[in-house]
């Protein structure tokens, strides 16, 4: 078995600078891959070329093995995407919505019927199907416009930042509906800026400027992660922050509520230097411990050694 | 330091409707203080209270010292406000939507000339000066509006959802200026659902339908606000594992968490049985220990719990 969603050298041109440039990712079947990156990395382009939006300056890219070029009609029956703004009509119910969105993908009437309950009761709307799309909550809206994207029952799922402006608790609503769509066996394609989120796929891509700078499992990403992240917990958070960043032992020094963290080769190796440096300095440390390292920690690193370097 | 805001008994109701409910606490001069809540919790109302946009229904507060009741304009000269839709103009340029902000706080030439060579050095945003705002990605947008809400150099900043949708680079940065802020003096205020805003902050206050549950530090709240153990579970199949230890008793909760599962069981219940429960139910476990909340695990356990003692 082939890559379901495969892209080759993969590129789109906005005047002098390359959003997507020479993309090269592989997404097995049935798994969610996630597309992570800061603003303006290129991850909606990504999405709007897959889903045949908008047209590749070179390369191409396949989805279940139809060329998003050459088969774009073909391809258009078998995704469901969901834009960062998805357009659901505000005066129009529920059901209404469902309903339109079933009528532009002819999904055909014997099953419509059907197909909507299994939605509505799939995505906990059932019993607000008579209410209007703008008296939902940000999370009941969300999972609405998801309903709306799988009326067809799309084999592939892009989903660009869907759980901006979405609560905890509705958050790990709709991720628990993705996960039953992968077991269901639908390949989903997610971009979100959301860290703990991206613990959440199989597999993800790190993007930056156009191009993939890491790609793994996301457990992979952070074990390969080899420098070390010390909590220290200082009488004077901000002095302590700006003496970090004079060491040219500390990486990179940020705050975080009252914990300052910083980021070392090594913590034994510095531990004794730190706090050496900082009783001269005459800032009390009242705790130093070496924490494992978050997805953000690790995301935040990667790409700022990226932009040293180019 | 002294307090920048007191509030003692604040309520505030809507017809039968009570947004805010009793709720009193004090905020430190130069402190990140975050309210946490769902959607719809209060948080809006309280702030609005605090800036005096609207009155309380009973209850006191001062804000630097000013009668919320009685000394609105003063207090509105002291306070910057950002919202989550970051209110610029954006067909402005970014030195336009200054000056505009300028005017209106009523900055003098001078001292207009002065702050805007300040922002956007701070916000680096120097050399963008002529760039139409609607050009700006996310995080510049974001440090020029941050730029605007603090031209009339408040002394009480408010924040409302100020990195949601927001790239973690940008955030990083924003979370910089923002405790520059707080060790010029200038106390924060930030209202927030996302919980990387909340764990920036020195102090939480967790509000729900109007009552303020609990108030403390990010790592007290982690550490005591959660009654019972928080188990994390690696394996492949997710959903099945939920669904087999919603069966076990002595678990009482149990959902999707980062690429595992947390599940919420009473101090009594021994890992190891756990363990050899899910094993019976031919669970293939990667890993199971015993963690420490995230705030997250806060955050739902304490909407569980309030929604267990009050049906909306």
């Amino acid at each position: 078995m082939g890559y379901e969603i495969e892209t080759l050298s993969l590129t789109k041109n906005y005047g002098d600078i390359a959003a997507v440039d020479n993309l090269d990712i592989q997404v097995e079947g049935g798994t969610i891959f996630g597309l992570i990156g800061p603003d303006g990395a290129g991850k909606t382009t990504t999405m709007r070329m897959l889903c045949s939006l908008i047209t590749p300056d070179s390369g191409t890219a396949k989805i279940g093995g139809n060329d998003i070029i050459a088969n774009s009609e073909k391809i258009k029956f078998d995704i469901g995407y969901m834009p960062q703004k998805f357009s659901l009509y505000g005066d129009l119910t529920v059901m209404e919505n469902l309903n339109f969105y079933a009528e532009i993908y002819q999904v055909p009437k014997k099953i419509r019927k059907e197909k909507i309950a299994s939605l509505l009761e799939f995505s906990n709307l059932t019993k607000h199907s008579y209410k209007l799309a703008d008296q939902l909550s940000g999370g009941m809206k969300q999972k609405l416009s998801l309903a709306c994207n799988l009326i067809h029952t799309p084999k592939y799922l892009f989903l660009d930042e869907p759980t901006i402006g979405v609560d905890p608790v509705a958050r790990r609503e709709l991720w628990k509906i993705l996960f039953e769509l992968k077991d269901e066996g639908v390949t989903i394609f997610v971009s979100t800026p959301y860290m703990d989120e991206a613990e959440r796929c199989d597999e993800i891509g790190l993007m930056n400027k156009g191009r993939v700078v890491k790609k793994d499992k996301p457990n992979k990403i952070i074990e390969d992660f080899n420098k070390h992240i010390i909590c220290i917990f200082s009488e004077d958070n901000y002095k302590a922050r700006d003496f970090s960043n004079t060491l040219d032992y500390i990486e990179d020094a940020y705050l975080l509520g009252e914990e300052l963290h910083v980021v070392v080769e090594d913590y034994e190796e510095t531990k004794e230097k730190i706090l050496n440096d900082f009783s001269d300095k005459k800032i009390k440390i009242n705790d130093i411990k070496k924490i494992s390292p978050s997805f953000e920690d690790v995301f935040v690193n990667i790409i700022k050694n990226e932009e040293v370097r180019s | 330091m002294g307090n920048a805001i007191e509030i003692k008994h604040l309520t505030r109701k809507f017809g039968k409707f009570t947004a805010v409910n009793d709720v009193s606490f004090n905020v430190k001069k130069g402190e990140v203080f975050g309210f946490l809540g769902p959607n719809g919790s209060g948080k809006t109302t309280v702030i609005r209270m605090l800036m005096g946009l609207i009155s309380p229904t009973s209850g006191k507060g001062k804000v630097l010292g000013y009668d919320i009741a009685k000394d609105n304009d003063k207090i509105k000269e002291e306070i910057g406000y950002m919202s989550q839709k970051f209110s610029l103009y954006e067909d402005l340029t970014v030195e336009e939507n200054l000056d505009f902000y300028g005017g209106i706080y009523g900055l003098s030439k001078d001292k207009l000339a002065i702050k805007k060579k300040e922002i956007l050095k701070m916000a680096d945003l120097k050399g963008r000066e002529k760039m139409i705002t609607s050009n700006l990605s996310g995080g510049w947008k974001q440090r020029l509006a941050l730029g605007c809400a603090i031209i009339h150099e408040p002394k009480i900043l408010f924040l409302d959802e100020p990195t949601g949708g927001v790239d973690p680079i940008a955030r990083r940065n924003f979370w910089d200026l923002i405790y520059k802020l707080s060790e010029e003096g200038v106390t924060i205020l930030v209202t927030t659902h996302y919980m990387d805003e909340a764990e920036h902050c020195n102090t939480i206050g967790f509000i729900y339908y109007g009552n303020l549950l609990t108030l403390d530090t990010p790592n007290n709240m982690r550490e005591k606000a959660i009654d019972g153990d928080i188990i994390e579970i690696k394996v492949n199949d997710t959903l099945k594992t939920i669904e087999i230890l919603k069966t076990k008793d002595k678990v009482r909760e149990a959902s999707v968490y980062g690429a595992g599962v947390h599940a919420l069981v009473e101090t009594d219940l021994p890992l190891t049985e756990l363990e050899h429960y899910l094993i019976k139910h031919e669970i293939g476990l990667s890993s199971i220990k015993k963690v420490k909340p995230s705030l997250e695990d806060v955050f739902i356990f304490l909407v569980n719990e309030e929604n267990k003692n009050v049906a909306p």
